[in-house]
């Protein structure tokens, strides 16, 4: 948490800070319309503000990450609307590419195993074609260093270095681009509880300075009520949304809060619900898809 | 994640090596049962062919009895003859199947209208395509490429498809979302991420043009070491068919070595940890 501040002059130093909100709007996904017909998600709709920290979480196969591909561009919707800032983003009829405006980091880490630390870190203003090779380099620098001095492994490769230290340099790579929306599909799915722990730290500090909007998808309850304002529940398949619950815990978050009253009254209104749903995916037997 | 870095750890001193023994009692064993059965044996068979000894005398001549050896020129005008074909068929095998391999696995219309036409043919032996190449290329050299050209052709091409296949989906939205484009994704993404497997290709690419190339230069008139082989067989003089087998087998061995080399080198990122990546 100490020497972050230099992130935000690192991150803001492309433009002033973007806005980033986001609305979707009876968005309904169905897989194989004319076979099998899969809904994968059903009339779903949530407003997120800007700057807002939105953790979803649900049972595998919720569609909770068909709701991640949409909004990133990698898939295509049913019915309904996404908007960001107020524009139509994704339609039916306007299907969505992939842009730097709504940056993923992915589940498994995908850091280009052939590029060194600094090389996957300036990727996305290089190829905005913006910004000189010079300029992406030293504020991937200054990105790196402000990161807890992640800049001594720029010249090093992903697989040199452990998994925590991959996802922050993912973040990272995803943060230089001032996206409007930072997009995080179970980041930390694979870790330990102490990396975890550490991982949750370093978002936290991420968030506070970057002021970024945040899309967390989760199916770790504890974990979105410590990192969010809001927690979204979503119900097994078809997925809506089954509870909307604002996590009113002060900023900045400890891990003692987790033993404070109003954290422990948050779980236990959330809890339950979360459980039903995991134990209805339990009963159906379905894999995980989506 | 270990194999992926023994082949360059085992560049030690081999001597110290049991491997390197062990290798070296597979040859000697190899030659003393070839020398028994030609000079021991009862079986005419065996009697007909020569003996190591014999061949090593010949390869070494500075007066050959059958005009080939180590000193003469002809010997290395067949060798020069047959590595510019080789590497001919090789060069057209990479320029014309790492691009079909990179479009059959990245655009799905490409690969459902080439790869039964590819699965079908691909079976088809070097020496079936001997009497096609004839009728189909004017000139001899054409055709001996062409025969040598096709194992590697469908090697380079099928190891790059395969390559391509198994580049996790997520680096392609990777650079997607961080305003990657379609160029931009065959540079950083699927050219780097099939550079192991395309490696692999080109290792046994190489091969494949060695031993298809024996067949090609059946029909050769003049030169190299399949038209050796054969024109010594038929002018009965044996020592030189194993000449020119040695010979086949030490140049193709060599240069697939160089091959794997150049391969180690460009990847260097491959020889940190490997498969950590999780």
């Amino acid at each position: 948490m100490r020497d972050m501040l230099d992130l935000n002059s690192a991150a803001a130093a492309g433009k002033p800070a973007a806005a980033g909100k986001v609305s979707i709007r009876n968005v309904s996904k169905i897989y194989d319309p004319e076979g099998a017909r899969v809904v994968a998600l059903d009339n779903f709709s949530v407003d997120f503000a800007p700057g807002d920290f939105l953790a979803i979480v649900g049972p595998s196969g919720c569609g909770k990450s068909t709701l991640l591909n949409i909004l990133a561009g990698f898939d295509t919707l049913t019915s309904g609307e996404v908007y960001l800032d107020d524009k139509l983003l994704a339609s039916v009829d306007r299907p969505l590419a992939p842009g730097p405006d709504r940056v993923v980091v992915f589940q498994q880490g995908a850091l280009f195993p052939w590029k060194t630390v600094l090389d996957n870190v300036t990727y996305g203003l290089m190829k905005q074609g913006r910004t000189p090779r010079a300029e992406a380099e030293a504020r991937g620098i200054e990105m790196l260093k402000a990161s807890g001095g992640l800049d001594r492994i720029a010249k090093s490769f992903p697989s040199q270095l452990s998994s925590g230290m991959q996802r922050r340099v993912e973040i990272i790579r995803a943060l230089i681009n001032d996206p409007k929306v930072l997009l995080l599909d179970e980041p930390f799915r694979a870790m330990d509880t102490v990396n975890k722990v550490t991982m949750h730290r370093h978002l936290l500090d991420i968030f506070r300075i970057s002021q970024k909007t945040i899309m967390f998808i989760t199916h770790d309850l504890e974990e979105a009520l410590f990192l969010a304002d809001r927690v979204i529940v979503m119900t097994t398949r078809p997925g809506t949304v089954k509870l909307d619950i604002k996590v009113d815990l002060p900023r900045p978050r400890t891990r003692e809060m987790m033993a404070s009253d109003a954290y422990i009254a948050l779980k236990e209104r959330t809890v339950m619900a979360v459980r039903e749903e995991a134990q209805k995916a339990f009963e159906r037997g379905e894999k995980e898809m989506a | 994640m270990a194999d992926a870095t023994t082949p360059t750890i085992t560049r030690r001193n081999p001597f110290a090596n049991e491997g390197f023994w062990l290798a070296m009692l597979g040859l000697g064993s190899f030659l003393l049962l070839w020398y028994a059965a030609v000079k021991w044996t009862p079986i005419q068979a065996f009697n007909r062919l020569p003996d190591p000894l014999t061949v090593v005398r010949e390869w070494l001549s500075p007066t050959p009895s059958y005009g080939i050896s180590i000193f003469t020129a002809d010997y290395y005008v067949h060798i020069l003859y047959s590595t510019y074909r080789a590497l001919a068929a090789f060069t057209l095998a990479i320029l014309l199947g790492v691009p079909l391999g990179i479009f059959m696995g990245w655009k799905r219309s490409v690969h459902q209208y080439a790869y039964s036409l590819f699965s079908l043919l691909r079976p088809v032996p070097p020496l079936a395509w001997v009497p096609i190449a004839i009728l189909l290329f004017p000139g001899v050299e054409p055709a001996v490429i062409f025969v040598t050209f096709l194992v590697a052709f469908f090697a380079m091409t099928m190891n790059t498809y395969v390559g391509v296949k198994a580049i996790p989906e997520d680096y392609f939205r990777a650079s997607a979302c961080l305003g990657g484009t379609n160029t931009d994704i065959l540079w950083d993404v699927i050219i780097p991420g099939a550079m192991p497997s395309i490696f692999t290709g080109l290792q046994i690419a190489m091969g494949a043009a060695w031993f298809s190339l024996a067949a090609g230069e059946m029909i050769a008139a003049q030169y190299g070491l399949g038209f050796l082989i054969w024109e010594s067989y038929n002018l009965i003089q044996y020592p030189t068919i194993i000449i020119g087998m040695a010979t086949l087998g030490l140049v193709g061995y060599l240069s697939s070595a160089a091959v794997r080399m150049v391969g180690n080198r460009l990847m260097a990122w491959r020889e940190q940890r490997l498969g950590t990546g999780g």
